[in-house]
Parts: structure tokens; C-alpha cells; sequence
């Protein structure tokens, strides 16, 4: 898994992907949409109704997964400390109008890094080639790090010292695994980034 | 609570915060570090959406890493829900607080 990202002549990214590498992308980005949930999933019965969905508004709580209180913080008091009434109260009223537009668009993002891996024919050992416009780059690039971010959390990296131990772990260690599919993004991520310059 | 003393810059405004006139205390986006968002990745979103310069976003990356945040930007309670929004958008670890 040495695949990296290259610049498109005129803008977008290109990379060479495999079988496996196509599946396993796939599988995360899936389960990554199903981490995040399907659309009015915390509003619930607004149904199909465009105008109650409009209007619906977002949980007022973060979320209990670690994973999903990472993806969708809160936005007022300081990490780490016990926020007092009045940062509790704005960053309830935050949450209630901002998490649902945040769940859809990654979700929109998650979906479209979904359906360019379908587009992909493998041919044999030769795998495929996927060719992203500038604007499937930036999705690709908010998704890579939605799922690290996610990956990190199931890990508990908290500490940039402790998160050195992880990446030593012996072969028949149950999170070797993941941590391989995390520093495998963490390649695919830094690449796509190099794509976006010269900044 | 302190602020790790960075230059702010709001492109659209020119506004430095320590020369408001207004009664209101100004609001300050805060990014805080994180183990797993890449250096690179935190860099390319201040440059993105800020529309600050390489070196400036570098910097303020850089503040987050050793000091464990930076204030990105400054400005209405209004106007730093959007920034914190849009940094929770990036997967940036961000929160909003009154400078004081």
C-alpha cells in the first residue's frame, strides 16, 4: 500500500489504487457514513417534507461516541475543562443549528468518495486508476481526515508521545489493523495536500 | 483566560483587536492541537479559508502545535460562530470565546 496522490495537469489529483486498497477505502468511507448517520436521522419524523426539514433543528447535546464528539465538538468553553452555565447554554444553541448542516455535508462528502471508488474497473493486478476534479479532491481531503480523525478516536491517540507506542506494536496486536489503515491515510492525506500547492 | 499573543489579521475588515472602539469586547476563534490533524492539513485550511499567506498560516499552526492553540481570527460573536463552523466543517478542533 505505497500509492500516493499526484497533481492533474490543470488542476485535481490521480492515483493508482488496488483491489484491496479500492476496498478497503470503500469500507471505511461506508462505515463512516454510517457513523455519521443517514440524513434527518437526529431530527427524526420531519420525513420528506423539504420545509420541516428546513426548519428542523439539531441535538443540543454532544454526541456519547468519542469518535462523533470529535467530528462535531462543541464550540464554546476550553478542552479540558468543566464549561460554565453560560458556555453550556450558547454551545447548546450552536449545536442545535449547526450539527445538521455539518452531518450533511460530510455525508455529501463521504457519499461522493463512495460512488468515485464504484466508478473504478480494477483490471486484474493492475488495479485502477482514480482521477479526481478539484472539487472531488477537496471532498476526498475532508473525508481522509473525517476518518483519521474517527480511526484516532477509536485508538485513543490522545498524546502525540503516547500515539509514537501505537505505531510500534507488535504484528499479533488486534489494533495493528487499524493503525495501519491509519498512517495509510495519513500517506494518501499529506499527498493530496501536496496535489493542492504550489501555495 | 490568556491568549497566546499572535498577530491577527481579518483580511476583510483591517481591524486589529486591541484598537476596537466599540463597547463589546471582541469574540477570538481558538484552534486548539490535536495528535492526529496533519500539520500540512492544519496549514492548508488557515490558507484555504482565512485566505492567509503561506508563512502566517505556517505560523499559526505552528502556535497550535507548541502551545497548544492559537487564536486564528477575531471579530463579533456572530462572525467567529461561522469561523469556528467552518473549522469544525475542516475537522479542526475549535471553539469561540470572548477576549477578556
Amino acid at each position: 500500500m505505497a500509492g500516493h496522490f499526484e497533481p492533474l495537469p490543470g488542476g485535481g489529483a490521480a492515483i493508482a489504487l488496488d483491489e484491496l486498497e479500492i476496498s478497503i477505502l470503500r469500507s471505511l468511507a461506508v462505515q463512516l457514513l454510517e457513523l455519521i448517520g443517514p440524513e434527518d436521522g437526529a431530527a427524526g419524523a420531519e420525513g420528506d417534507d423539504p420545509l420541516a426539514r428546513l426548519f428542523a433543528e439539531g441535538p443540543s447535546e454532544p454526541p456519547s461516541d468519542p469518535a462523533l464528539a470529535r467530528l462535531f465538538p462543541d464550540a464554546y468553553g476550553a478542552p479540558g475543562e468543566e464549561p460554565d452555565e453560560r458556555a453550556k447554554a450558547y454551545a447548546a444553541e450552536f449545536r442545535r443549528f449547526t450539527e445538521n448542516d455539518l452531518r450533511a455535508r460530510k455525508r455529501e462528502d463521504g457519499l461522493a468518495v463512495v460512488r468515485s471508488l464504484d466508478g473504478l474497473t480494477p483490471a486484474g493486478d493492475r488495479g485502477a486508476v482514480l482521477r479526481l476534479t478539484p472539487e472531488a479532491s477537496r471532498q476526498w481531503l475532508g473525508t481522509l481526515n473525517d476518518l483519521r480523525l474517527t480511526i484516532g478516536a477509536r485508538l485513543e491517540i490522545t498524546d502525540e508521545d503516547e500515539s509514537e507506542a501505537l505505531f510500534r506494536l507488535p504484528d499479533d496486536d488486534p489494533r495493528k489493523p487499524m493503525v495501519m489503515a491509519y498512517l495509510w491515510l495519513g500517506g494518501l492525506q499529506e499527498t493530496l495536500i501536496e496535489t493542492l500547492g504550489p501555495r | 483566560m490568556s491568549v497566546a499573543p499572535v498577530e491577527i489579521e481579518r483580511p476583510e475588515t483591517g481591524e486589529s483587536p486591541f484598537a476596537v472602539t466599540e463597547p463589546d469586547v471582541p469574540w477570538v476563534t481558538l484552534v486548539h492541537n490535536d495528535p492526529v490533524n496533519l500539520m500540512s492539513y492544519v496549514t492548508y485550511v488557515f490558507q484555504t479559508y482565512f485566505g492567509y499567506s503561506k508563512d502566517k498560516a505556517r505560523k499559526l499552526m505552528l502556535d497550535v502545535h507548541h502551545k497548544g492553540r492559537a487564536t486564528v481570527s477575531s471579530g463579533t460573536r456572530e462572525e467567529m460562530e461561522r469561523d469556528v463552523q467552518a473549522m469544525h466543517g475542516y475537522g479542526l478542533w475549535a471553539t469561540l470565546s470572548q477576549d477578556r
